[in-house]
């Protein structure tokens, strides 16, 4: 069973490498996680983003967290903002949108149209 | 209404991180039919005044909706399946909330899956202290992240490394305390 320990190992293969790790943080994604969010299921979303930015090694992208922001019935609800952009923001999304919006968004710059609050669609 | 338990502990935990919390101490302990649930941090903390409309419902601090349901969320499911739910706050010490559930009441929601919401929860916080305890009768771990940054140093706990560290380290002593429940799903 893992202890404590074992991470003594993993803090010093780290330590070498984190330089080349710590570059700016200029792309944010923010999951909306008040009460409406998280009864949403914003926690899966939230881990799907980290998930696909950790095994993807997208170091300029920080994943955080955001209090409610009025606009609970398209809960859960993740803004993106990429410096010299404008912001996005994605309603209704589950892992799977998540993890779709994650690699296209994120990793290849194209924006998911028909998630989006914009789109008159999903908005009634 | 949540889901399952571990969404309402994800949600009254942000509470304590608005309050400025340095240190969010979360334990779930089962033990015969009773489960108790327990979040206590050293935020803010609140009035009298604002204890007593913390658990209604129509009450916020907020400014972007006029209703705060966490609070009354938990509350109700504790109280659903015959068990108690009680608050205490002191201005410039912290929160205490306490939930317990009598196991096998048939509205008693499903525990559901606490290891997400404690990774979910030092992933966004990675500054503030999280000291999470699991109990199942006699067997229990626990998992302080201020003992993780000792060992780590400068090495923030949303690292990948770290993150999958902290995720097994979770799982693999959940799975050991659940044991003990012989198949019970909680």
């Amino acid at each position: 069973m893992k202890t404590l320990a074992e991470l003594q190992a993993i803090k010093e293969k780290m330590v070498g490498q984190m330089n080349v790790r710590e570059g700016d943080k200029s792309v944010r994604v923010v999951v909306g996680m008040a009460t409406c969010g998280i009864a949403a299921g914003a926690r899966p979303v939230l881990q799907t983003f980290s998930e696909v930015v950790q095994k993807n090694n997208l170091s300029d992208v920080a994943v955080t967290q955001t209090g409610c922001i009025g606009l609970c019935q398209f809960e859960p609800i993740v803004e993106i903002t990429k410096p010299g952009e404008e912001k996005v923001t994605y309603i209704n999304m589950d892992a799977d949108k998540a993890r779709e919006v994650a690699e296209q968004h994120l990793m290849r710059g194209i924006i998911i149209a028909e998630y989006t609050v914009n789109n008159s669609t999903l908005v009634k | 209404m949540m889901s399952e338990l571990s969404l309402n502990v994800l949600d009254i935990t942000q509470n304590s991180v608005k309050a400025g919390a340095g240190l969010i101490e979360i334990s779930v302990s089962i033990n015969a039919d009773v489960m108790i649930i327990e979040i206590i941090d050293d935020g803010c903390g609140m009035s009298d005044e604002q204890l007593k409309a913390a658990v209604d419902p129509f009450y916020t601090t907020r400014t972007t909706r006029s209703v705060g349901l966490g609070i009354s969320f938990f509350k109700q499911a504790a109280e659903m399946t015959g068990g108690r739910f009680c608050i205490t706050s002191e201005v410039g010490i912290g929160t205490r909330v306490k939930a317990e559930f009598v196991l096998g009441h048939i509205d008693r929601l499903p525990l559901g899956d606490m290891n997400a919401t404690v990774e979910t929860l030092i992933l966004c916080n990675p500054d503030i202290n999280f000291v999470y305890r699991y109990r199942v009768c006699e067997t229990e771990f626990t998992l302080s992240t201020s003992a993780i940054r000792e060992i780590m140093e400068d090495i923030p706990l949303n690292a990948p490394e770290v993150t999958n560290f902290i995720k097994d380290f979770l799982r693999e002593n959940t799975n050991n305390c659940n044991k003990l429940l012989k198949g019970l799903h909680i």
